[in-house]
């Protein structure tokens, strides 16, 4: 068994080890490939024609919506892991459940409300 | 210390060859659903060096920075799509009595973020493209993401609840074969929205390649992109690894757990990516809007199903 900490040691070392994996891909491909630039190898792709404008053109970003629906649900979704180890243990039970339902509804209404006031489709 | 080593060696050499035996698989399998016969040259035998001949040429190639690109994101993106798969292994156990390179306390929670990262990768590809197409398909990557990471969370958090931990051998442990039928509904959302996060056909509308040229990876080539291939491929051992570890019982099989638990493992994760495979062959591609409802409308309902579900099974057995 590895320490606390130990362990978050091990996880940077697999860090490293994954970056010297696509590091040393890289540097491989560096010492083998071709380097001949050209103005046109170099164009924006944009099906062979002439690029138009610049590619970070304005567009029309349609979730933000579901972005914020996002963060208010996976908030309250972080509070069941810590929740979910324990709700079992001996002397909680029935109140627990009675507040995983409480939880589970009011989840449930934000979604029934959301997609009634029609934030839930795309266009 | 040394059997840290040896495991974290081996880590990387499973990360490195079980993306390509599953790529390999998907070229032959999906060849022969199809009525053709895939790649029959390399290796002679079938084939079987495909991929590797694919890596050489892969490896050979130019490597071409637009002029208009975010020059350094566009640069690191690949890695940020890549490695975090090979992170999220350390906690996946393949057997019984540690064969394990870290048992987690919150292996579960641990998994879950940092397989999110890999996400991010394709975002930053497709902002630092300045590639309109590559744009489209970096906003339709961070949709998906946003839509499909609840349901798999909630999902995840079911199979926490039946075991009451968090550490994925732990939840291994306490799993019986009930689980099967009890939490088959999370399995199900778990499944499907780790495909839609991997962006795999039917998912596949980010990088659409016959709409909008693959979306955030349209100005890549050479290796970077090589890169991202195998990252697509590690994230579907990833995705099938987590979901046999929560929802399948990992390395319990009828006879010889102890013995050939990793074997049972390895089973359920190969039979899993052939699943995905079989879907990416049998379903046409969701568009945007069906994608967001399959989320809102039917995942994340069914993932708050599951866990009242798990919750009253559990307070009524205990």
């Amino acid at each position: 068994m590895v320490s606390y900490f130990g362990s978050y040691l091990v996880i940077a070392v697999l860090l490293l080890v994954g970056a010297g994996i696509v590091g040393g891909a890289l540097a491989a491909n560096r010492m083998l490939r071709p380097h001949r630039p050209t103005a046109e190898k170099l164009t924006t792709y944009e099906c062979g024609v002439d690029p138009v404008g610049e590619g970070w053109a304005q567009s029309h970003v349609r979730y933000y919506v579901f972005a914020y629906l996002y963060v208010v649900f996976a908030v309250d979704a972080v509070f069941l892991f810590p929740w979910a180890t324990v709700f079992a243990a001996p002397g909680f039970g029935m109140t627990t459940l009675v507040e995983m339902f409480v939880f589970l509804g009011f989840l449930f209404t934000g979604l029934i409300y959301a997609g009634r006031k029609g934030v839930l489709s795309w266009v | 210390m040394l059997e840290l080593v040896v495991k974290l060696v081996l880590l990387a050499a499973a990360f490195a060859v079980l993306p390509l035996l599953v790529g390999q698989t998907e070229h032959k399998v999906m060849a022969h659903m199809q009525a053709r016969l895939g790649p029959m040259y390399a290796g002679a035998f079938h084939g079987w060096a495909q991929l590797v001949a694919d890596g050489v040429k892969f490896v050979q190639k130019e490597d071409v920075v637009p002029r208009a690109a975010d020059r350094r994101i566009f640069k690191l993106a690949p890695a940020v799509a890549l490695v975090p798969y090979l992170i999220v292994l350390v906690v996946v156990p393949i057997g019984p009595d540690g064969q394990v390179v870290l048992d987690l306390r919150v292996g579960l929670f641990f998994a879950l973020a940092v397989m999110g990262v890999g996400v991010i990768g394709a975002i930053m590809a497709g902002w630092a493209s300045a590639n309109k197409y590559a744009l489209l398909g970096g906003m339709r990557v961070a949709a998906q993401l946003m839509s499909y990471e609840l349901p798999m969370v909630l999902a995840a958090a079911s199979a926490a609840m039946a075991a009451g931990t968090l550490s994925l051998t732990g939840i291994v442990e306490e799993w019986r074969w009930w689980w099967l039928p009890w939490q088959a509904i999370g399995a199900v959302v778990f499944f499907v929205a780790g495909l839609a996060e991997l962006r795999r056909p039917p998912f596949d509308m980010p990088v659409a390649d016959s709409e909008i040229v693959f979306g955030p990876y349209t100005e890549y080539g050479g290796l970077r992109f090589a890169l991202f291939l195998l990252a697509e491929y590690a994230g579907i051992v990833v995705l099938s690894a987590l979901t046999t570890v929560l929802f399948l019982g990992g390395w319990k099989g009828p006879f010889l757990e102890t013995e050939l638990g990793w074997l049972w493992t390895l089973l359920k994760v190969f039979a899993l990516s052939f699943v995905v495979i079989w879907l990416r062959v049998s379903y046409p591609r969701l568009r945007e809007d069906q994608l967001q409802r399959l989320a809102w409308a039917w995942l994340v309902p069914l993932s708050l199903l599951q866990l009242a579900l798990t919750g009253v099974v559990k307070v009524a057995m205990a």
